[in-house]
């Protein structure tokens, strides 16, 4: 047992892609309660696909080199999340009609850009579905340090996002500045589809964001609690699914998701608060 | 973020002039003009759709009026954060993980300021609160756990834990029952004793008239505002409520007033 533990350890890219597993999974989950709490799950997982052409067009810029891929998705995730919100806002159509268009059309913009190098294939899944064993020790540290500075806002902003999120009202007669606060969290959610981007890729992101924090909705009645125990569910997730899919030989990003999503299933029938196999 | 506007004395804490909201050419308010005097209690009544969400919302400094001016002790209701907005308890979302306590000290935000925590003088202040509406002891409670009155004394005791001045209760009394409405009008007693303004809308029209110091009849235009006998007189019962309403003539001139009402508010784009 502790051998099949360590085994995985003695290979540099499963420390590293630990590493960034757990990152990814606790600043997702972190950034993920306030997702759930407003129901934005589409708006984040629109964000993550949105994010495709602007990784597409660095890619191809920088000629199949994977290092300044992360500014690229950074810049391109934080355009789309304040576009995304300033369109909604103002468009005489309906807030998710408006995502929807964007959110299909940018990500086909993407596919088109991949499509044009001929290792389509094999790199459009590596957008899709990430490379969490391919994560270098530089993209490390920018995992680290974004994700730091989105964790240090959540705790700095905490009385203010709460109150927003609970009485928007409230937070305007309290005289706090409700457009900049909801622009400031647009941003934070697309700092973290850029850091997750590598480890479970565009098209599962969305799952990082709401699962483990769905899961611990499910489990308590505080803010601060749902967010510790979203983190750590988040961060199991991905040690788990990294070890499944060493073992199993699973694609990391699909063994990580699925992973949070058997939590998840396991909580919303087992929850002694309300599960649905102990209401009876 | 949270400015601390001084207040002159002298002046009335609300002067509502010549105010009007539009939404896509609909009037919502018509040329409304009023002002309130420090610790009156007054009654907002007038049918659904009737503008008192909208009149409360750009009271608040939440919403631009289209034209007129409001002024709360002496300045711009944006440039106060002692105006307290009671929402209806239907606009409210019962399953965020929150507890009493923490939806109380939201209202402290402004007094801490930013990148500040709570400090025990902050608690203090939230028991206090929780003192004076009498449910210090569901403090940890959810806030899905509470009854419908007992959530309406949350948002009474956050709105004093702001230290507010100006209270603004939209519908606090809709579908509660009789004993619960009562336990809320009488903390407005204990509001008055603090010296705290307050306006509440209302649909009963009994109530308006027995709790309140003054009455306003409102239908987009304000068509009264004074003593309840003055204002709650038929024929401007009639002009505001046409024929939505039925007059009951009940021991003599005592009126009750049905106003197919008590769904959903207005609805405004905020």
């Amino acid at each position: 047992m502790f051998n099949w533990l360590l085994e995985p350890l003695s290979y540099p890219f499963m420390l590293r892609g630990l590493a960034a597993g757990v990152l990814v999974g606790i600043v997702g989950a972190v950034v993920g309660t306030y997702v759930v709490l407003r129901g934005m799950a589409f708006f984040g997982d629109a964000l993550a696909h949105t994010v495709l052409p602007g990784v597409a067009l660095g890619y191809l810029v920088s000629g199949g080199e994977r290092g300044t891929l992360f500014w690229w998705a950074l810049g391109t995730a934080v355009l789309a999340s304040l576009g995304i919100g300033a369109i909604s806002k103002n468009a005489r159509i309906k807030e998710d009609t408006a995502i929807g268009i964007i959110f299909a059309g940018m990500f086909a913009l993407g596919i088109a850009i991949i499509s044009t190098v001929r290792s389509y294939a094999v790199d459009l899944s590596h957008f899709l579905f990430g490379d969490v064993l391919g994560v270098t020790n530089r993209d490390l540290v920018l995992t680290a340090i974004f994700g730091g500075i989105v964790l240090l806002l959540v705790f700095i902003f905490y009385k203010e996002f709460l109150t927003l999120s609970f009485d928007p009202v409230l937070a305007a007669t309290l005289r706090m500045p409700v457009g900049l606060l909801n622009n400031l969290l647009l941003a934070m959610i697309a700092v973290t589809v850029a850091v997750s981007m590598q480890t479970v890729g565009v098209a599962l992101m969305v799952a990082m964001l709401v699962t483990p924090a769905a899961t611990a909705y499910l489990l308590t009645r505080r803010l601060w609690k749902m967010m510790m125990l979203a983190a750590f569910i988040g961060a199991s997730s991905s040690v788990i699914g990294l070890y499944l899919s060493f073992y199993l030989n699973i694609a990391s990003g699909a063994a990580i998701v699925l992973t949070a999503t058997a939590v998840f299933i396991a909580v919303f029938l087992l929850n002694p608060r309300q599960g649905v196999l102990r209401r009876g | 973020m949270y400015p601390h506007s001084h207040h002159q004395t002298d002046e009335p804490i609300l002067d509502v002039r010549n105010l009007s909201v539009r939404y896509d050419g609909r009037a919502a308010l018509d040329d409304v003009t009023f002002h309130l005097h420090a610790g009156e209690r007054v009654a907002v009544v007038g049918p659904n759709g009737a503008g008192k969400s909208t009149l409360f919302k750009v009271v608040a400094g939440v919403l631009t009026p289209t034209s007129g001016t409001v002024t709360v002790s002496g300045s711009r209701p944006a440039a106060h954060v002692c105006i307290g907005y009671v929402p209806q308890r239907s606009h409210v979302d019962w399953n965020f993980p929150v507890s009493v306590a923490d939806v109380v000290m939201m209202g402290r935000s402004a007094v801490m300021g930013a990148f500040r925590w709570p400090t025990k003088r902050d608690w203090d202040f939230v028991q206090n609160a929780l003192d004076t509406v009498e449910i210090r002891d569901l403090a940890k409670r959810q806030i899905s756990e509470l009854s419908g009155g007992q959530q309406q004394r949350m948002f009474i005791a956050r709105a004093l834990a702001q230290q507010a001045e100006l209270m603004l209760m939209d519908e606090p009394l809709t579908g509660l029952d009789l004993p619960a409405q009562e336990g809320i009008l009488n903390l407005l007693d204990k509001l008055q004793q603090q010296h705290v303004t307050v306006m509440v809308a209302t649909h009963d029209l009994d109530q308006a008239e027995k709790y309140f110091d003054r009455v306003m009849l409102l239908n987009h235009k304000l068509l009264g505002f004074g003593a309840s006998q003055e204002v709650l007189k038929p024929e401007r019962l009639i002009q505001a409520y046409g024929n939505r309403m039925r007059l009951v003539d009940a021991n003599g001139n005592l009126m009750t007033l049905d106003d197919s009402c008590c769904g959903e508010e207005e609805h405004e784009h905020v």
